[in-house]
């Protein structure tokens, strides 16, 4: 979970900020996207490894989540909760509506099998971009999905370093707000976009 | 009764190193043939086992709890002395001896006191090695605090869960053990009976406490290792489940029961709250370094506050009685003390039955002078805990303490090797009598059972198998087992069948009110002969009106204590008269016709002995035989610690 | 507590008992209590209770316990959903009765996890520790053969580390408190409390293997990191020890994934 985990979030990081180049203008924008599929073969070497660690990140997370079922054995009738945030609890929940949202996402912007706002395809990422999040529906859920994502990376990331062995009593309390403060830049940065195209700032 | 304690001779020195050099040995090829007991699971259960299996023996060992990491030993909190001079304080074996003795009131053997001493340095190098953390100076090496009855710091601790850490280190050997397969391990698991062959020990039969099942083992020697009786009182600071049945059992067999009256109430326990009370916790006395026991001078500021008492109208006690020892007096001698002042009225707390009974004990000056983080550094724990149960706060107010029955120094009787006068019952830790007199020393219980079990039983047990032939012993279906295990089945099927009107836990605290009244701290001839007639009535309507519910084939936690409870009750009928017979203060033992102003006054040219209990039947009396405690080196003396 | 008067306060309470025989389906049993004194511990409540039901001539409800001083790691109850009730820090023998209010419903359950199977009641059974003890959680030290103590220094703040660590009583709370019911407090404090000092060093890789995988065998869970062990644990075990099993875990995975006898592979080249 936490290899894999560490290189979803890492990737997210990235992704935020290419993505941030759209209020740089659509020129910026698309020459990125050109870039990218330029460089065809580096592109598939990233792309491989994040198909790798979707899958296994999924695929461990459900056989945690069954092992700890199993292992609860259906938990006290009357279960109190004193320390686990809402975030930790909530990891398979929010985990499943990114999935979906990933899913969307690509066949979106990568498979390019949902046409949104009547826009013609092409490599216009820009355009692309306006009309989806000019669709309200579309928006609101690329908002919630990163809201969830900001939950997901807030526990996420403050249990890689428990993980390996990095963290303490000492550091804990810091480690858990530089993970919070990760998260909320990854999900704020990528809300921005969807915000500035709703108020009209990009079009 | 045969009761030769085999010591062996020459110096008191060199007799422990020559015995062992004359000890018989197993050659390792036939060890495996070999299959021994060991009953109980504490520090001296758990260590014999582990050292038996690592030995080569075939091993099985029975607990009554759910892990034999649960064993009493873990509640011991102060530490365990050893003499290793690391203070430079003019520690050595022969002082630690001399303490030992002398804090037993002369009433020890005195060879097995000062093997005790002897190997008291093998345990610390053994548990360090183990990985116990006991605490460390700065530089790396071990610490030591003082205890009472001591002028050295020989004490090693760790935190205040001394026992809990020595105790997971033992267990952690005896697991060890468990998982190469060398040692069998029947946790909740209960002997109740032992099974002599041919006048030996080859076995016991155990109810399993989840299925109920009754099973014989047999076995080629039997170890004992079952802790004390101290719950003959119901309020103690033992657990819940310490019982004498184990050793009780075998008592009934033919095993000698040896000064079952010395027993040991502990100064600095929590005072009691209420009726439904069910346990009394101690607080460690290593306490009292630091905290100053005192009661008001004047019995009309004991309803007051502490706060309202001013200094010249505290009575420091202890610290006024015995000047060189101060707060650090012995067990005994400071349990008295605390009870005299309240039996004076000045005891402090609240009203229980009419009375006050409880004393200061003041961590102020302690506060004042190392200040609220060092106490709190030495102290923590027991202050957190002290506050758990009584919601006050120490570091704030005075605790309030008042002696509880804490530990029994009697036990089965046993000679230098340990072995009861049943031969192949070996007995080890509190279940025997051997080294703490009439009162034992703080610190010193941990040693015992840890000395018993690493270092005394895996020698004198190997002499004893040397001398039975290997594979010779007897099948389970033999007669003796069938009818050992019959008598068994009947008593249980028994307890289930009365089905009276007042449960087992009732019978337990009247039991205890009589023993704590007439056989506690003070003791006198009339108080102990009502205290047998009462004790007899009262086994008699057990018997008849007991009402016990729950099935034989399951957990049955009524069965349980309904079955200690009747072993209890014939127990306490000899603890009484043991106390009885001793006509002489002694330790723990005070009879108040034997004082000299309120100091134990002890009768060496009638006394100096060990009395032995023989059974003679249900019903009747036991009978007593002696044993003389003969002193070869250490001239008898009044203790004083004034 | 007891009052100037000398009227002990008391509380009457509704209990919910968790009542089921070994093997077979269980069920809440409703009970009252009249007059509980606030300076009882949880455990004489318990043994009010079960006076009571003598006296009803009903089946006791068995519950384990020992020394109720809070070491011995016996008594294990979920009470109101916490392991060892609402107190952090406090054992069940050491939970006291003025931390509930009169008129209260109390419920009270076994532990319940998979690995901790229930043998009647509230009682369960925790073999499932022992045995990652007896797979690891041990210096093979045969007696006798001890060097003397104070030749292995050991610095104070290690000392005290391992301290910290070896104060677990082997209760099982974080178990039970564990919304995965794993164990990885109560195995990270026993694998600390020897991998951290200098005795220990020796079979600080095997046991760290052994004793995890033992306890995955045994059917407890996995950590998820939330907390809820820290915080139900009455001896305030920290996470510090999971982290640090986690780091000994993947150090001795890695050492034997590199590892070589030095002989030449059967293959060999």
């Amino acid at each position: 979970m936490a290899l894999t985990g560490l290189i979803l979030a890492g990737f997210v990081l990235g992704h935020m900020t290419g993505n941030l180049l759209v209020f740089k203008g659509p020129a910026a924008l698309n020459e990125y996207a050109k870039w990218l599929h330029e460089h065809a073969g580096l592109l598939w070497v990233a792309r491989s490894v994040l198909i790798i660690s979707v899958f296994a990140h999924i695929w461990v997370g459900i056989q945690l989540a069954l092992e700890n079922r199993a292992a609860r054995d259906g938990g006290p009738a009357d279960d109190a909760t004193r320390r686990a945030s809402v975030a930790s609890r909530t990891m398979p929940y929010s985990g499943v509506v990114i999935l979906g949202f990933i899913v969307f996402h690509l066949l979106h912007y990568t498979f390019r099998t949902v046409a949104l706002g009547g826009v013609t395809y092409g490599d216009d990422v820009y355009k692309m971009l306006i009309a989806g999040f000019s669709n309200k529906p579309v928006a609101a859920f690329y908002i919630i999905s990163m809201l969830l994502l900001c939950l997901h990376l807030s526990h996420g990331v403050s249990s890689v370093f428990q993980t390996l062995g990095l963290r303490n009593e000492r550091w804990r309390a810091r480690l858990d707000g530089l993970a919070l403060a990760y998260a909320w830049i990854i999900a704020l940065g990528f809300i921005s976009i969807p915000l500035a195209v709703l108020t009209g700032c990009l079009k | 009764m045969n009761l030769d304690s085999k010591i062996p001779a020459g110096p008191l020195a060199d007799k422990w190193n020559n015995h062992k050099a004359k000890l018989r040995l197993v050659n390792p090829a036939n060890r495996r043939k070999y299959h021994i007991i060991v009953v109980g699971s504490g520090l001296a259960g758990s260590a014999a086992a582990a050292s038996f299996a690592e030995m080569g023996y075939e091993v099985s060992c029975f607990c009554y709890q759910d892990s034999p990491r649960r064993a009493h030993s873990i509640a011991a909190q102060g530490g365990i002395n050893a003499a290793k001079n690391y203070q430079n304080d003019g520690d050595s074996v022969r002082r630690l001896f001399q303490d030992t003795i002398k804090g037993g009131d002369y009433r020890a053997r005195e060879a097995n006191v000062y093997r005790l001493a002897q190997v008291s340095t093998n345990i610390i190098d053994q548990c360090v090695a183990q990985g116990v953390p006991f605490a460390r100076e700065y530089g790396g090496l071990l610490a030591n605090r003082s205890f009472g009855g001591a002028q050295v710091s020989r004490t090693f601790y760790a935190r205040g869960q001394t026992g809990q850490q020595l105790l997971i280190g033992a267990y952690s050997a005896l697991s060890r053990q468990i998982g190469l397969g060398t040692v069998k391990m029947y946790t909740r698991h209960e002997m109740l009976d032992l099974v002599l062959v041919g006048g030996k020990a080859k076995g016991i039969v155990t109810r399993d406490l989840v299925t109920g099942a009754i099973e014989s083992w047999s076995s080629d020697v039997v170890v004992v290792c079952t802790g004390g009786y101290g719950n003959v009182f119901y309020l103690s600071t033992n657990a819940q489940g310490c019982n004498v049945t184990a050793t009780f059992r075998a008592h009934r067999r033919g095993a000698g029961f040896a000064n079952p009256c010395y027993t040991q109430i502990h100064p600095t326990c929590i005072p009691v709250h209420g009726e439904d009370q069910s346990k009394l916790t101690l607080m460690s006395e290593s306490l009292r370094n630091d905290g100053r026991v005192w009661v008001p001078k004047n019995k009309a500021d004991c309803a007051k506050p502490a706060s309202e008492i001013p200094e010249d109208a505290r009575d420091y006690f202890l610290e006024r009685k015995y000047p060189s020892y101060g707060n650090l007096a012995p067990r005994d001698i400071a349990s008295r003390a605390a009870k005299e002042v309240c039996d004076e009225g000045r005891g402090v707390g609240q009203m229980v039955d009419g009375k006050r009974l409880g004393v200061y004990l003041d961590f102020s000056a302690a506060i004042k002078r190392l200040g609220e983080a060092e106490v709190r550094a030495r102290y923590g724990n027991l202050f957190d805990m002290y506050e758990n149960i009584t919601g006050e706060n120490a570091y704030k107010q005075p605790m309030r303490i008042f002696p509880a029955v804490h530990y029994t120094m009697g036990g089965l009787w046993v000679d230098y090797n340990l072995q009861s006068n049943i031969p192949g019952l070996f007995v080890g830790g509190e279940a025997n009598f051997s080294d703490h007199g009439a009162n034992r020393l703080g610190a010193s219980a941990l040693m015992q059972g840890l000395a018993d079990g690493y270092f005394v039983l895996p020698y004198t047990v190997t002499d004893y198998l040397a001398g039975e032939k290997p594979g010779s012993r007897p099948s389970v279906d033999a007669p003796e087992f069938k009818a050992v295990a019959k008598d068994v089945n009947d008593r249980v099927a028994k307890l289930l069948s009365i089905n009276g009107t007042k449960s087992p836990r009732y019978y337990h605290k009247a039991l205890g009110k009589i023993t704590w009244e007439k056989c506690g701290m003070a003791r006198d001839k009339a108080g102990l002969e009502g205290a047998i007639r009462d004790l007899q009535a009262l086994r008699e309507d057990f018997w008849k009106n007991v009402k016990v519910v729950g099935t034989g084939d399951a957990l049955a936690p009524e069965l349980e204590r309904a079955g200690r409870v009747a072993d209890f009750l014939d127990f306490g009928i000899m603890m009484c008269l043991d106390a009885l017979k001793r006509e002489e203060s002694c330790g723990g033992h005070f009879r108040t016709e034997h004082q000299d102003a309120g100091e134990a006054k002890r009768d060496d040219a009638q006394f100096a002995h060990a009395a032995v209990w023989e059974w003679t039947g249900d019903g009747q009396l036991p009978v007593r035989h002696v044993e003389p405690l003969v002193y070869e080196e250490t001239q008898l003396s009044t203790r004083s610690y004034k | 507590m007891v009052q100037d008067n000398g009227k002990e306060q008391t509380l009457a309470l509704k209990l919910r008992v968790w009542r089921q025989r070994r093997g077979q389906p269980g069920a809440f049993e409703e009970h009252s209590l009249a007059a509980v004194p606030t300076s009882a511990s949880f455990l004489e409540m318990m043994d009010m209770l079960n006076e009571q039901l003598i006296k009803e001539g009903k089946d006791t409800f068995a519950f384990d316990h020992d020394c109720r001083e809070g070491i011995c790691g016996m008594c294990s109850m979920t009470i109101n959903g916490m392991p060892h009730g609402p107190i952090p820090g406090v054992t069940t023998c050491q939970l006291h009765m003025r931390n509930f209010r009169d008129g209260e419903t109390i419920t009270v359950e076994p532990w319940r996890a998979r690995a901790f199977p229930v043998l009647k009641d509230l009682a369960v059974d925790r073999s499932a520790f022992d045995k990652v003890i007896q797979s690891g959680g041990f210096i093979t030290v045969r007696t006798g053969s001890a060097p003397e103590a104070n030749n292995i220094p050991v610095p104070k703040p290690v000392a005290d580390e391992a301290m910290d660590a070896a104060e677990c009583i082997g209760c099982g709370a974080c178990v039970a408190s564990c919304k995965n019911g794993s164990a990885m407090l109560f195995v990270g404090a026993k694998i600390n409390h020897l991998n951290i000092l200098p005795q220990g060093q020796a079979e600080r890789d095997r046991r760290t293997l052994a004793m995890v995988k033992t306890m995955d065998e045994a059917g407890f869970g996995n950590c998820t990191n939330y907390g809820e062990c820290q915080a139900h644990c009455p001896k305030s075990i920290t996470l510090d020890v999971i982290a640090k099993l986690n780091r000994d875990y993947l150090r001795a995975r890695v050492k034997e994934f590199f590892s070589s006898t030095g002989k030449p592979s059967k293959g060999g080249d």
